[in-house]
């Protein structure tokens, strides 16, 4: 089954806004997708409550499976999506950390 | 008939309308047999759907941002289908929908409330979920602040922060809690807000909603019954008395222009307003809470020069770093400590990881050296002239001139002049100051009298620190919420109090009432409240002389 690992990029982990982000993704994918921490049992990307319990922080290694048509490209666009750091990255899906205020 | 009723009035202004309470959560029912278990898993999970549906019209409306992201997380937990799939299966082993909304949310709020920090926040929010699906269940109005549709009058046995977080002002004309003190979460929401409040007012409870009631949030008058007539004259009165307010601009003085130097309390940019005088209390948390390590130099020197720059050409005071008690940070806190709110927090973290401090004091230099605004630093929960001695070294040791210590611990009062030997200024922080006078927790409602910001023997510490600052030629302030309440500021500043930090909103009715004012005036009423017996007579002794607006 394809898998992918991956590190949290969040600042404030896979909490908030960023879990958020990644659950919707989760669940437009084509195939069901599951995402677990080192040693623990495997949940559902687009279940918000077991995203959240994984408790995973910036840093934290974590990965994703899923299996039929279009996982490979699915786990690739969660994976990458992960590894961002979104609490950077104005509300929308803009690009680029805010360089304003610099001294 | 009207009828009064009178509670601690704690955010200033009058307001007029129809009151309407926050309905309580409801009990959990005996459980009951299910006869048609498929029907009733489908009651389960359209409950739950219902409760989505009412947080996303609620996200949908909020006006802030903050607010609205919470209440979308909500909804995505509401939806979340492995949550229905767990519902369904506690049907299907006999539950009743009440009680498998209420099995299928615990198990999560079980893993929330171990995992801690971030997510023990938001237990809250499961908890939430599970009484507003309840009460759908069994037909009863959703717990939380209601939306009757026109502004009114909210009431409430206490309000906590997930029922205020969606609270729109311009729908709550004010607000009246049954509990509460001068220093709970209703009184910093309505001052933030610039709403009229009034607390300790029980009778409010048995007021039937959608009756007119009028609230004068400074006498702390709630007048329940009125006609039509006094609601359009309550609200004449509000208007005339904002229009005033609004005319005042410019520096704080008394009558007889004795400077009080008014600034505000920010956590960010977006706090500071133009009609202050600076900054009194920059509070850098927000920058540090939910992480696993401190941010890195160059991050707080962006986040710190935000700040600066706003403040252009107005002073800043920034308190490095106050973690610990209600705010324990990972990298600093390790494990629980058995009375947190009297362990390692404040400066006293700085025991375990000294360089969060130096990189945060080396942070604030970099960011006042290319903003060229006026920095002062200070440190919060200092106990010692040592400790402020250490800290004030280590300030200047980076460049930054200008080192003062809070006032927040009765130990560092009662030594202020030996603290002032050390330090450039003193910043009262009354809320902890009484709670560690009074031994009584913050956050305990049932002890908020003793919590009393009019409290004579807070009044003395203040005064010892004021007299300390007066002998030493050094200012010396007062930043908790005792600052915003009008009428207490004048007493302050009769204390002899140079400067008062409070929300940006409680500046102008704080400016007209020193106004109001000669520095003779104050030092009267000081007088008078320093020798009253207990806090409700300091408070009426003090409110003889010039209207305080």
């Amino acid at each position: 089954m394809p898998t992918r690992t991956v590190t949290v990029g969040s600042a404030s982990g896979l909490h908030a806004r960023p879990a958020a982000l990644f659950v919707a993704a989760a669940a437009t994918a084509p195939v069901p997708v599951m995402i677990s921490t080192a040693g623990r049992p495997a949940v559902p990307a687009r279940s918000m409550l077991s995203v959240l319990s994984l408790g995973a922080k910036q840093g934290t290694e974590v990965t994703l499976e899923a299996d039929g048509d279009g996982a490979d490209a699915a786990l690739d666009e969660l994976a990458a999506l992960l590894a961002r750091d979104l609490d950077a990255e104005p509300d929308s899906d803009g690009a680029g950390a805010t360089a304003a205020g610099r001294g | 008939m009207a009828e009064l009723q009178t509670g601690l009035g704690v955010s200033t202004g009058l307001a007029a309308g129809p009151v309407h309470r926050v309905a309580e959560a409801p009990r959990l029912p005996a459980p009951v047999p299910v006869d048609d278990p498929a029907a009733e898993a489908d009651r389960a999970v359209a409950a739950l759907v219902a409760v989505a549906t009412e947080l996303g019209r609620r996200a949908g409306t909020a006006t802030d941002p903050t607010a609205a992201e919470i209440l979308r997380a909500q909804v995505m937990m509401a939806e979340d289908p492995v949550l229905h799939e767990a519902a369904r299966a506690r049907v299907a082993a006999g539950a009743d929908a009440p009680h498998a909304i209420d099995a299928a949310l615990a198990e999560h709020r079980a893993a929330f409330a171990a995992a801690g920090g971030y997510l023990a926040e938001r237990v809250a929010d499961l908890d939430d979920l599970r009484d507003r699906a309840v009460a759908v269940c069994l037909g009863e109005p959703m717990p939380g602040v209601p939306d009757p549709g026109v502004p009114f009058i909210l009431s409430a046995r206490d309000l906590a922060p997930a029922d205020t977080a969606g609270l729109d002002p311009t729908r709550v004309l004010a607000l009246v809690t049954a509990a509460g003190g001068p220093t709970s979460h209703t009184t910093i929401v309505a001052r933030a807000l610039g709403l009229p409040a009034v607390v300790r007012c029980p009778g409010i409870l048995d007021v039937p909603d959608g009756t007119l009631v009028t609230v004068d949030g400074t006498t702390g008058d709630v007048t329940t019954g009125v006609d039509d007539d006094t609601v359009a004259e309550t609200r004449r009165r509000e208007q005339h008395r904002r229009a005033e307010l609004a005319a005042t601009s410019g520096p704080g003085r008394t009558a007889d222009g004795h400077p009080v130097t008014l600034l505000a309390n920010v956590g960010s940019a977006a706090d500071l307003v133009d009609d202050v005088e600076g900054v009194g209390l920059f509070r850098t948390e927000l920058l540090y809470l939910d992480r696993a390590e401190p941010p890195g130099h160059d991050e707080q020197v962006t986040a710190y020069a935000k700040v600066f720059t706003a403040a252009g050409d107005r002073k800043v005071v920034l308190r490095t770093l106050d973690a610990g008690a209600d705010k324990p940070l990972p990298f600093l806190h390790a494990g629980e400590e058995p009375n947190p709110a009297l362990g390692v927090r404040g400066l006293r973290t700085a025991r375990r990881r000294p360089e969060v401090l130096r990189t945060q004091l080396d942070a604030i230099a970099q960011a006042a050296g290319a903003t060229g605004t006026e920095v002062w630093v200070m440190a919060p929960m200092v106990t010692t002239p040592a400790e402020a001695a250490e800290f004030a070294e280590l300030a200047r040791a980076v460049g930054l001139p200008t080192a003062g210590v809070m006032v927040e611990v009765p130990a560092a009062a009662l030594r202020a002049e030996a603290l002032l030997r050390h330090v450039d200024f003193l910043s009262i922080g009354t809320n902890d100051l009484s709670q560690y006078a009074f031994a009584a927790d913050r956050l305990c409602g049932d002890l908020a009298d003793l919590l009393d910001p009019w409290q004579p023997v807070l009044l003395e510490l203040i005064a010892a620190c004021a007299r300390a600052g007066a002998a030493a030629g050094k200012p010396v302030g007062v930043c908790g919420e005792a600052a915003a309440d009008p009428a207490l500021a004048v007493v302050l500043t009769g204390l002899g109090v140079s400067s008062l930090s409070m929300s940006a909103r409680s500046v102008p009715a704080v400016r007209a009432a020193l106004a109001a004012h000669t520095l003779e005036d104050c030092q009267r009423l000081a007088r008078a409240a320093l020798a009253a017996p207990d806090a409700a007579a300091a408070r009426a002794a003090a409110s003889v002389g010039p209207a305080a607006g």
